[in-house]
């Protein structure tokens, strides 16, 4: 190729380009690694919500989904291992008219932050918490997950993992999350539309990508090739939108699950707050019916 | 927003409902906490007001997370503040940090029992100083206040929210649990009479906006969450961009300002009283609720013909390093009365540079100093340097 | 394009033409876009970009139906597609 045809190529800015920070490109992820085509969806997604965008902030933890937070051109804050929850709680709860969107990594999300995860989505704050799975530690070589699968070989599981790993996605649902999705990094165009959905959904979503690490957990557990190791996953995806999260359950030697599992309605912290706090509600147990309120509580 | 945020008048409150109103005086309107004892007060008084006057009460389920929410909210714009004790405290160290790094403006109480770990919940300690100062890994700067009375909980409250916006750090005020619990008379003056500092906002277009390019003060100008400037914030060694970058020049450039930024502007911050000092042979320096239990021991002195003076030391961090230093030229002791093992008298004797004799009195927590022990500290210091 | 019949409207239908860009700098050469574009509109090339990596060139331009799957694919943000106008 000529070098004056390669000079031509280039002239065009990438659509996304809109939203990056291009000066900060190329990013740290390897090449194969899922969490670029995630990040990509969240901007799509992001472009497709049509929220104003200096209403849209993106909060994130440590590791390497950690890092989206350092390449987007929005409002962005790149906080704590495990805390970006917390933080984006406080965030969302003094600035109630923006749109919070936390990425963060299976270990940050669900082992150091697993209290905060499951105190959000009990509260029903209003975040999109997006969760690049990718199984391991990615960020500091591969090390042992609480999505890691068992009998998975990482740095701190050797010869495999004696633990049985995490369903997010369950969890999620079980404290309350009103949007719950898992896909693929290969399912661009049902992650983005989920993305989305996430987005404009008042309350506690959560959307799962499970997404090829080659370099680290792929290379331990015999698919060194990136592009086998996205096919890997998609190829054993198995779509079953609505089914209960709790049956799906990641089976690498079967089916891994994917879908739109959870996408209800719940008052959200702040509704609540407002409500209770302006006395509207009545004194507990006799509540007013004015927030939707499961049957079993109201009866006792 | 039923309810007024000031409450000018005068009241009978204990020290962490002080706190309260003191915040909220200031224009706090956020709060993340976790119940703990002895400030358990600020929290329930704060669940209370804060729905009053339009602001957020959540409580988190730990202390890591309350430290997490109230930089976030800090950055969404509000006000922020949490209060804790020992325990707690240890657990929001690591966002304290996130806060220095990140120059996130935000108020810390520590109502301080004595330790360590779960130590005696319901009694007093002062022993958390050194944590205010060094608690997060890494170099950073800090300012800690600590207040002697409920009146000086309200002041001081608003005092920590006007450093903490003035100069973009978490600020702590370090209390102690028989001020938080002890009840008094607290004037709080008309809206009017009270100053407040508000963070500095960038006036330049979000093009040209770098987060983290300090003003001649070494502070920098502060975008808000919505504000459309589209500011990346991290808690990675950063450039005046905000963007990570990591190499030890950048280290170098970040750190010398995030210290340079309290230090160089320490004798603004600094604030103390000072009794009878011009011609004391011996001067007695101490802070929160052991401020009065010194106060009292330094008149009895005076009426034993004694010459001692007296420090009560307002702003712990940064410690007034040249007010100590050139006393102790001019004096034969300094004695620190603390309720630790010896914390604060260390930096008494650092500046004091072996001018003068420095001794400590103290006990290891649980109860006050009392006023006895530190005359006859007096007493048994002056022989000792005659 | 091949039918198993062909449609009813076959002449009416335009199919949408697209032009794939290439940034080279930024590919890691992951190979994702190649082996998903549905047309085979690229091939990985023999040449190495400034990272040290094989970038993808295009094939053959004609096929590109401006889907933009490389482009939301792409973890670098290398590739993406333009719509090419209709000439009538």
């Amino acid at each position: 190729m000529s070098a004056q045809r390669r000079k031509k190529k280039t002239s065009q800015p990438h659509p996304q380009d809109e939203l990056l920070r291009t000066d900060r490109l190329p990013h740290i992820w390897c090449p194969g690694c899922g969490i670029g085509t995630a990040f990509s969806c969240v901007i799509t997604a992001i472009k497709k919500s049509e929220i104003p965008l200096d209403d849209i902030a993106m909060v994130s933890g440590i590791g390497c989904t950690g890092r989206m937070a350092g390449y987007i051109k929005l409002d962005s804050f790149h906080t704590t291992h495990g805390r970006a929850i917390p933080f984006a709680t406080g965030l969302k709860l003094a600035h109630p008219e923006g749109s919070v969107i936390v990425t963060s990594g299976d270990g940050d999300l669900l082992a150091i932050g697993g209290n905060h995860f499951i105190h959000a989505a009990r509260r029903n704050i209003d975040l999109t918490v997006i969760c690049v799975n990718n199984f391991n530690y990615g960020m500091t070589g591969g090390q042992q997950a609480p999505s890691t699968p068992f009998g998975a070989k990482t740095t701190t599981s050797p010869i495999g993992s004696p633990e049985q790993p995490f369903n997010f996605c369950a969890l999620a649902a079980a404290c309350g999350a009103v949007y719950v999705a898992r896909w693929t990094a290969l399912h661009i165009r049902r992650l983005t539309v989920s993305i989305t959905e996430a987005m404009k959904k008042p309350g506690f979503s959560f959307v799962e990508i499970l997404s090829p690490c080659p370099t680290s957990f792929g290379r331990r557990n015999r698919i060194r090739n990136p592009l086998e190791l996205v096919q890997f996953y998609h190829e054993r995806s198995v779509i079953r939108n609505n089914i209960d999260p709790q049956e799906a359950a990641l089976d690498f030697n079967n089916n891994l699950v994917v879908g739109k599992f959870v996408d209800t309605e719940r008052p959200t912290f702040l509704d609540s707050y407002r409500l209770i706090n302006r006395r509207e509600l009545g004194d507990w147990p006799a509540l007013e019916p004015k927030v939707p309120i499961p049957d079993k509580q109201v009866s006792g | 927003m039923s309810g007024q945020a000031v409450l000018t008048g005068i009241h009978f409150i204990n020290g962490d409902e002080a706190c309260c109103e003191g915040a909220l005086a200031a224009g706090c309107r956020f709060f993340a906490g976790y119940p703990i004892t002895p400030a358990t007060e600020i929290a329930e008084g704060m669940s209370r007001r804060l729905p009053e006057v339009g602001g957020i009460y959540i409580q988190m389920e730990d202390e890591l997370a309350a430290m997490a929410a109230v930089l976030g909210g800090s950055w969404g714009g509000a006000k922020a503040m949490t209060s804790t004790s020992g325990p707690g405290f240890s657990l929001m160290m690591e966002n304290i940090g996130l806060g220095a790094c990140t120059e996130t403006p935000c108020v810390v109480c520590n109502v301080q029992r004595a330790g360590p770990s779960t130590g005696l919940p319901t009694l007093v300690g002062q022993a958390d100083m050194m944590q205010a100062r060094w608690g997060s890994h890494g170099d950073y700067e800090i300012i800690a206040i600590s207040p002697s009375s409920p009146q000086e909980m309200f002041d001081f409250t608003i005092k920590a929210f006007n450093l903490a916006e003035q100069y973009r750090v978490p600020v702590m005020i370090m209390a102690d649990e028989v001020v938080g619990h002890m009840t008094e008379r607290v004037l709080i003056p008309p809206a009017k009479g009270i100053k407040i500092v508000n963070r500095k906002k960038p006036s330049i277009s979000p093009k040209k906006y770098m987060p983290y390019k300090p003003d001649s003060d070494y502070v920098t100008p502060m975008a808000n969450f919505g504000d459309g400037y589209h500011m990346h914030v991290t808690g990675l060694t950063h450039d005046e961009r905000g963007y990570p970058v990591m190499d030890s020049a950048t280290q170098e450039q970040m750190i010398s300002r995030l210290v340079k930024k309290i230090r160089n502007n320490a004798e603004k911050i600094i604030d103390y009283d000072a009794y009878h000092i011009e011609n004391a042979d011996v001067v007695v320096v101490a802070y929160g609720i052991s401020a009065r239990s010194a106060k009292r021991a330094v008149m009895d002195a005076r009426e034993n013909g004694i010459k001692a003076g007296f420090i009560k030391l307002n702003t712990v961090w940064p410690f007034p390093e040249k007010l100590f230093n050139e006393l102790a030229g001019n004096v034969k002791a300094m004695i620190m009365a603390e309720i630790n093992m010896g914390q604060m008298v260390l930096e008494l004797e650092r500046c004091a540079a072996g001018q003068c004799l420095v001794r400590l009195v103290s006990h290891a927590g649980g109860a006050i100093i009392k006023p006895r022990s530190i005359l006859e500290a007096i007493q048994a210091t002056l022989k000792e340097s005659s | 394009m091949k039918y198993w019949r062909d449609p009813l409207d076959l002449g009416a239908i335009q199919v949408s033409k697209g032009r794939v860009i290439i940034i080279e700098g930024r590919c890691k050469g992951c190979e994702f876009c190649v082996t998903y574009c549905p047309r085979n509109v690229i091939q990985m090339s023999k040449a190495f970009n400034i990272k040290g990596y094989h970038f993808p060139e295009v094939v053959d331009e004609s096929m590109c139906v401006n889907c933009h799957f490389c482009e939301s694919l792409c973890p670098e943000f290398a590739i993406f597609s333009v719509a090419i106008p209709e000439k009538n």
